[in-house]
């Protein structure tokens, strides 16, 4: 229990957090955002500790509890680490304090409210992540809508209301079917086992028909597929990086995106496997679609939230990809190079941040340079940019290269038994990093070198907190970069158990 | 296990850190203690490595770490050493080092100086994982890494917006071959489930195992090196990558980094040994580069753009010969260019430091007597390109011409031909060089007239130095060194007798190349220029290489650029998707016209009704569930 107890304090850390703003004084906002700071650092501290901890020998739920909650309808609360949410947990808790420290001289405006917000959602966060029950997860995951939706919605910019309108109607439209999803779910289970249950591991046991798996399927991966976003459900995410403050942004691209591929990892997959052998062939398409789409877009923006908008549904293209390949290698590729894109694009949305707090535009064309008048700022913008280009050494790179070797290997395969979709896919998202390479550079190009020009000079360089933050995220991007065996032992377990989840037929008979 | 190669590696990554980190703050004498001392440290590991392994005879391997290990598969960082290596972890360490020091003086009164020797050391770091790695994995890490060192250094003087375009360009047209480069990586890697090079060669020469077709991996593999390699189609970068400063061009864009493809092939050529089919396109391809550069050469005018497609034009002779199965050959030439590629880009510095930075040869002529060791220096490296004997040049050119002629593994009279003829060219482009730079009389403007003057012992010994590696490189002989590594290709006996007429033909070669140059350019270039005038045209188009450039933007660039916004953007989200989505709101708003009224705009008020609608769904899915 002590260990459970620990997962679950991590859990409601920021609860804790909103009762002590609530708590405090009116006018102290230097008081309000230490606060917050150290209660987002306890919170990850602690969860460091849980992540070491973490076996990864052990297959299954760790640190779990699990208690009844509406036993009539099989309702627990349940919660757990796993190899499939490890990774993610930490990534979330690593970005807390980041988001925190990063909007102390953005915010102004009622930032008692504006902190308590960060909390919810990071506790919403946590919760889809460490729900091990479909009710629980269903009610963390539309948590989480709704102080993203107030942090657009008070703290944005000048478009924010229909930025939020939009963020909002593609997102409920996603959730009332998930909702009908989950009941019919719950429902089938019951017809077909007898068993009433939420519990994650009894739906896994569903034996569904062909025709009901593809509707569920679709219902939560469309759902699912909004929160990546796949083209062509993605164009509420650049509305919503343009007007969102910079911490929403930061949440949006770190975190909440992988809530999508998270879904299908965890649940679209592998409780629908012969539905997903069905629909592989265009999941792989739209796969590919976003990774060259989104490429294509970047490539002839002029907001710089819009290009890193459009580079991150490129990316998580890789992450979809190394799902659906089902090899071991690319499904290890894409969980790293889900972390990889958390950490890469919050880190270049944190530095979007840091620019238009000293130049107030977002005009691409506004700037040249800058290598000269902010070097040290500089430098970490190149290194994240060569990040997200996935170079050699970087956590980009580690992402990228697994997924694309998997998706490869297992189209390859393929081939050779007939089919020529999954090469073509793979092939054509081989010649993806060229474009990752073109639009970026182009960016880092007119952005850093040439004429030097820039709004609102003389500039000042980044100073010790700004530093600090953006230390740790590049820290972290080599990390993972060059030493990512230890990461991916925590969650080769999961990745195993999903592959065997998705590629075992659950009904007898299905194809192969 | 002995970590001497990790070491070698992780040496001029010290520097880059210490450079990069302190090198400001600590003032010149630390950076060229740093920036200078571990290369030259590096070399001297690498000589003891390399007197460690002829002492055991065993390739030496060592294993840094498991950098990911997945399932049963396991890719781990470890490097790799046999002579291969070795010969080329001494020309990167050794013609790096050089060039280190050589830049002491060059760069002297840059403002970042620091700056540029971490840009250098890094370059070493991931040249030397290319060279010593032992998976392709690990050669990826460092061809992309000398591609990112490639791309800071060209863009070195960001200012100046040609500089930013020109490395942007050499990364983006890298990562077209890199494309390739892993696609043939990923076939390898599903036959064997291995990188390891010196595994996979093995399994191809055991007959093991031929899942997947020798010749497409190795096409697959050879455009990774036609873009690092600079050779048709992906040559375009390198020309405009001189925008760099001059050691740069000197060690990167002649010595060794683009000499990495040539390595490549060589090191893979285990497979390139069973696919007669890629090695023909690779033997085509390098005949082809090698005679298109040199025609371009000739009608170039900057003194670094003139040694940039001599560059091009000498790597298609590498690639030539790999093609025909003379791999130690090709490394031979690796060699040799390496030594007078070196120090004609050096020696081209000292000319452009000696004229304030002009490097238009049009405005240079006469300088023989102002700067003299950088003229006799530079002259004895053209007569080693150009081929005269018994200069470096002329052996490993001459064996690549014997083999293009007569290997058993495709050699023939077209290869030969191509070969012999760009030979030609090469002695008459570099002479013009020669000519326009130092003969004849002074062209100069005559600002820069007044500060001629020669170089600093620095640079001056690092040319001195070149130069003699150019006279008696030759000497080394590189093939047999490797022969038990990389054979050579055998020859048919009924070929021998054209052996000693080719040789004598390739001789007469070279100095009929020099003789048409003194003949052209003498007395003010009258003759050229009645040349260039009666064929306007075909100069036109050499001068502006062939216009492959424009070519390009107009077929991918703007087609690109133009799909993504117009189609994409435009028709694409705006229009069909955002279009659709504006109008399921319209519809829906007309539908609810009297709802709309509680669109007051107070957020608390629409955080309510999502509440209450979460809240009344779930109510609902209880009663009804």
């Amino acid at each position: 229990m002590g260990e459970a107890f620990l997962l679950n304090f991590v859990l409601y850390l920021p609860l804790v957090g909103i009762v002590l703003l609530m708590a405090a004084p009116p006018g102290q906002e230097g008081f309000v955002r230490r606060i917050t700071l150290w209660v987002m650092a306890l919170q990850f501290a602690l969860t460091v500790i849980l992540y070491v901890q973490f076996d990864a020998t052990v297959p299954g739920l760790q640190f779990e509890t699990r208690l009844p909650w509406i036993p009539a309808w099989g309702v627990y609360y349940q919660i757990g680490l796993d190899g499939y949410n490890v990774l993610l947990v930490l990534l979330t808790a690593f970005l807390g304090p980041l988001v925190v420290a990063g909007a102390f001289t953005a915010i102004t405006k009622d930032v008692k409210l504006f902190y308590a917000m960060v909390f919810l959602i990071q506790f919403a966060m946590m919760g889809t992540f460490v729900a091990q029950d479909l009710f629980l997860f269903y009610l963390f995951w539309e948590t989480m809508l709704i102080p993203m939706f107030l942090l657009i919605g008070i703290w944005g910019g000048e478009r924010r209301i229909y930025a939020t309108i939009k963020f909002v109607l593609y997102t409920a439209f996603g959730s009332i079917l998930m909702l009908a999803a989950v009941i019919y779910l719950v429902w089938s289970l019951q017809q077909t086992t007898g068993i009433t249950s939420f519990a994650f591991a009894d739906l896994y046991k569903a034996e569904l028909p062909l025709n009901a798996q593809i509707v569920l399927l679709s219902a939560f991966g469309l759902s699912f597929a909004i929160k990546v976003p796949m083209v062509p459900l993605h164009t509420w995410l650049p509305d919503a990086h343009v007007e969102a403050p910079t911490a929403g942004s930061v949440i949006l691209a770190g975190v909440l995106l992988k809530m999508g591929t998270y879904g299908f990892m965890k649940l679209g997959f592998p409780l629908f496997p012969d539905a997903t052998h069905w629909f592989a062939p265009a999941i792989m398409v739209l796969a590919v679609i976003s990774i060259v789409y989104g490429a294509c877009l970047a490539l002839v923006q002029n907001d710089i939230k819009k290009i890193i908008a459009y580079s991150s549904i490129s990316h998580l293209g890789y992450v979809m990809l190394g799902l659906i390949s089902l090899d071991l290698i690319g499904i290890q590729g894409a969980v790293i190079q889900m972390v990889s894109h958390g950490l890469t694009a919050a880190g270049l949305f944190l530095m979007v941040g840091m620019i238009y707090e000293r130049c107030h535009t977002r005009e691409l064309a506004a700037y040249g340079g800058l290598a000269k008048l902010l070097p040290v700022y500089s430098v970490f913008f190149m290194i994240l940019t060569l990040a997200s280009i996935g170079l050699p050494t970087t956590s980009g790179f580690t992402g990228e290269f697994l997924v694309l070797l998997g998706a490869f290997t297992a189209s390859w395969q393929q081939y050779r038994q007939g089919a020529v979709l999954p090469l073509a896919t793979a092939v054509i998202a081989v010649s993806g990093v060229v474009l990752g390479a073109l639009y970026m550079l182009r960016f880092a190009q007119t952005f850093l070198f040439g004429v030097e020009k820039a709004p609102h000079q003389p500039l000042v360089d980044l100073d010790r907190r700004e530093k600090a933050i953006l230390i740790a995220i590049v820290a972290a991007v080599f990390l993972l970069g060059l030493f990512p065996d230890g990461p991916m032992k925590k969650t080769e377990l999961a990745a195993k158990q999903y592959q065997q989840l998705v590629s075992t037929p659950r009904l007898p008979g299905s194809p192969r | 296990m002995s970590h001497l190669l990790t070491l070698i590696v992780v040496l001029p990554l010290a520097g880059f850190a210490l450079n990069g980190l302190l090198g400001n703050r600590l003032g010149k004498g630390f950076v060229n203690a740093v920036g200078c001392g571990l290369p030259i440290l590096a070399f001297f590991a690498t000589l003891k490595a390399w007197a460690e392994l002829e002492g055991t005879g065993a390739p030496i391997v060592d294993i840094a770490y498991a950098w990911a290990r997945i399932g049963d598969r396991s890719f781990e960082v470890a490097f790799y050493f046999d002579r291969l290596a070795a010969v080329m972890a001494l020309i990167v360490t050794g013609v790096g080092s050089v060039i280190h020091i050589y830049s002491t003086g060059y760069m002297k009164d840059d403002a970042s100086y620091a700056r540029f020797f971490a840009y250098l050391n890094l370059f070493l770091f991931f040249m030397l994982s290319l060279v010593l790695g032992r998976s392709l994995l690990v050669l990826f890490v460092g061809w992309e890494g000398v591609g990112l060192a490639s791309y800071l250094l060209i863009g070195f003087w960001f200012e100046d917006p040609v500089n930013a375009r020109a490395g942007k360009k050499a990364f983006v047209t890298n990562r077209i071959g890199d494309a390739g480069f892993l696609l043939g990586m990923f076939l390898l890697w599903w036959a064997f489930g291995t990188l390891d090079m010196d595994r996979i060669n093995l399994a191809y020469a055991n007959g093991a195992s031929p899942a997947v077709s020798a010749s497409l991996v190795g096409i697959l593999l050879f455009v990774g090196a036609t873009g690092k390699s600079a050779q048709i189609p992906l040559h375009v970068w390198l020309p405009d990558a001189m925008a760099g400063p001059t050691p740069v061009s000197a060690l990167i864009h002649a010595a060794t980094m683009v000499t990495a493809g040539v390595y490549l092939v060589a090191r893979m050529s285990g497979i390139y040994a069973h696919a007669p089919e890629a090695s023909m396109v690779v033997a085509v391809i390098g005949a082809a580069t090698a005679f298109f550069a040199a025609t371009i050469a000739i009608t170039q005018t900057d003194i670094k753009k003139v040694l940039a497609y001599s560059t091009v034009s000498q790597l298609g002779f590498m690639f030539l010969a790999l093609g025909v199965g003379a791999y130690g050959v090709a490394i031979f030439h690796v060699m040799t260019h390496a030594f007078f590629k070196a120090c004609l880009f050096l020696g081209a510095g000292s000319v452009i430091h000696a004229l304030s930075g002009e490097q238009d040869i049009r405005k240079m002529g006469g300088l023989a007597r102002r700067i003299p060791v950088t003229f006799v220096t530079f002259a004895v490296a053209t007569a080693a390109i150009a081929g005269i004997p018994p200069l470096a040049g002329f052996w490993s050119k001459d064996e690549i011409l014997w083999n293009a002629f007569a290997s058993s593994r495709g050699g023939s009279p077209v290869l030969w031909a191509v070969a012999a003829a760009t030979a030609l060219m090469t002695a008459f482009y570099m002479s013009r060089l020669l000519w326009l730079t130092f003969f004849g009389k002074s062209r100069l403007d005559p600002e820069v007239e007044h500060h001629v003057h020669e170089s600093p012992l620095s640079m001056t010994g690092v040319l001195v130095v070149l130069a003699a590696l150019s006279a008696v490189g030759g000497f080394i002989a590189v093939p047999h060194f490797l022969e038990a590594l990389l054979p050579l290709p055998a020859t048919p006996e009924a070929l021998h007798h054209y052996e000693t007429p080719l040789v004598v033909t390739s001789v007469v070669i070279a100095l009929l190349g020099v003789a048409a140059a003194a003949f052209f350019f003498a007395e003010g270039g009258a003759r050229a220029g009645r040349v260039r005038e009666s064929l306007a045209g075909v100069h036109r188009v050499l001068y502006n290489k062939y216009f492959i450039d424009e070519l390009y933007e107009r077929l991918l660039g703007r087609p690109l650029t133009w799909v993504s916004d117009r189609v994409f953007l435009r028709i694409g989200d705006r229009m069909l998707i955002d279009g659709a989505l504006d109008g399921l709101a319209r519809l829906a708003h007309r539908a609810a016209g009297g709802l709309s009224r509680i669109q007051t705009g107070h957020l608390n008020l629409y955080m309510f009704f999502v509440l209450l609608g979460i809240v009344g769904t779930l109510a609902w899915s209880f009663r009804h569930g």
